[in-house]
């Protein structure tokens, strides 16, 4: 736990002082979604009813950028070799990097909500539910995230393989989080919005026991 | 090694044989089907390829936890033909339905739940696919496609809910007992055709891969045998 504690600390500290990575980072995705009402036009009604789905594919598209990152900065110098020599066991650095992780994308997604209440007229009071989708939705692509990073960050064509490999395994967090986003910036007449938060949170729950089973085997070998 | 090649090239040729058989009764002995008529005849190997194709990804799968618990290289060589096989019976499958779809339904494609999961199967086995065609270490490579097998075959349930709850319009699944018995030989012929056809061609391509690894992990070439050989050594060399 301690050692979980400690990976978890050292991760938020490298994003710190890496902090105009993640401004970059979200100036990318303030952009994308800047680009997608472009691709709708300036229908204020169709843009609203979008909203959440641009959203969620900006925070997407944005996420690969800062998974990638985290462990990119582990193969200068060989990072990781040193981090595996230490007594800790791997299952702890996992968890360590894939908390931060969700922490850096929860962020990044509650910076961009703004962004998009501006962009696409999609306002809200249900503050809290919203951030309940964010808070899981971002769960759910981090978990699988980090693992992929970790192999994704040591081939040859690592840009083109992260997205790859994690834009069809994180289609279940795209449909439920677009959905309950939506649910709550539109209204909810049939009280849907539960059943998609139990589906956010039960991939979340999955992906977090197998990344934590199998990421020893990745890194390790 | 002509020995060992012998018995997928004989569960190919049966397999052919099979598929030619149950395709020629699916086309010219059984009846049309009342609504859909001759579109219908498709399903003959619609269907087969689709029970085909779930049954090869399972296959994959299965080789991806006996390579994790073994370490025995072998599992990679069926991980990897098993996933290519997979790959390819899913992206036929989804084509099958498409040719099926637009005189059915009028249009190519539809947002049903087997339909995507199909659709979504093809980009996330492929995707591992193309992560085994670039990473060096044959070691890397196999612990790296097994997890990422394993990761992709948990999720394809979670997707296949998600994507029913977002949308349904597909009828239900084809088996024996919602099939009119007439349709169910030339049915069953092509479901075991096609699975002698990629055992086979599975067992092939497992010899490819054991092949293509040897030579990977063969140790270089000594000054001295490529002195023998008949490349020329021109300097370089210590």
């Amino acid at each position: 736990m301690n050692a979980l504690f400690a990976a978890f600390r050292k991760d938020l500290l490298l994003q710190w002082r890496g902090r105009t990575q993640m401004v970059a980072i979200f100036a990318f995705g303030a952009a994308a979604l800047l680009l997608f009402s472009f691709a709708i036009g300036p229908d204020s009604s169709a843009l609203r009813e979008h909203a959440a789905g641009f959203l969620w594919l900006g925070l997407l598209l944005a996420s690969t950028l800062s998974l990638a990152e985290s462990f990119e900065c582990e193969m200068e110098e060989q990072a990781l070799e040193g981090l595996l020599l230490l007594p800790a066991s791997t299952r702890a650095l996992y968890y360590g990097k894939a908390i931060a992780n969700w922490a850096q994308l929860a962020l990044l997604g509650m910076a961009l909500v703004p962004v998009m209440v501006v962009l696409y007229d999609a306002g809200t009071l249900r503050l809290f539910s919203l951030l309940v989708v964010i808070l899981l939705g971002t769960a759910g692509l981090s978990a699988p995230g980090t693992l992929y990073a970790a192999m994704t960050s040591q081939t040859r064509a690592r840009q083109t393989l992260l997205p790859l490999l994690l834009f069809p395994l994180v289609v279940p967090v795209l449909l439920a989080a677009v959905k309950a986003t939506s649910l709550v910036i539109l209204g909810d007449p049939m009280e849907q919005y539960r059943p998609w938060i139990t589906l956010l949170g039960a991939f979340a729950v999955i992906h977090w026991s197998i990344g934590g089973l199998l990421f020893g085997r990745v890194v390790e070998d | 090694m002509r020995a060992s090649s012998a018995r997928p090239i004989a569960f190919v040729a049966f397999g052919v044989a099979l598929l030619l058989a149950g395709s020629w009764w699916g086309l010219a002995k059984a009846p049309g089907e009342v609504f859909m008529g001759d579109v219908q005849r498709i399903m003959y190997v619609h269907v087969p390829t689709a029970w085909n194709a779930m049954l090869a990804l399972t296959f994959a799968f299965v080789c991806a936890l006996c390579f994790l618990f073994t370490n025995a290289w072998k599992w990679d060589n069926r991980l990897e033909a098993g996933m290519e096989m997979g790959v390819v019976l899913s992206l036929l499958l989804c084509m099958q339905g498409s040719i099926w779809a637009k005189p059915t339904w009028g249009v190519w494609w539809d947002w049903d739940p087997r339909l995507t999961t199909t659709a979504v199967m093809v980009f996330a086995f492929g995707g591992i696919l193309a992560l085994r065609a670039f990473v060096d270490d044959p070691v890397k490579r196999a612990v790296w496609s097994s997890v990422a097998c394993i990761v992709a075959f948990v999720d394809v349930p979670i997707v296949y809910f998600s994507v029913k709850w977002w949308n349904s319009l597909h009828q239900a699944q084809s088996t024996p007992q919602t099939v009119s018995s007439a349709f169910h030989l030339p049915l069953r012929i092509n479901a075991f055709g096609i699975l002698f056809l990629w055992v086979g061609l599975v067992g092939l391509r497992a010899r490819v891969a054991a092949l293509r690894r040897r030579g990977e992990m063969a140790p270089p070439l000594t000054q001295k045998q490529s002195a023998t050989g008949r490349a020329p050594i021109t300097g370089g060399a210590v």
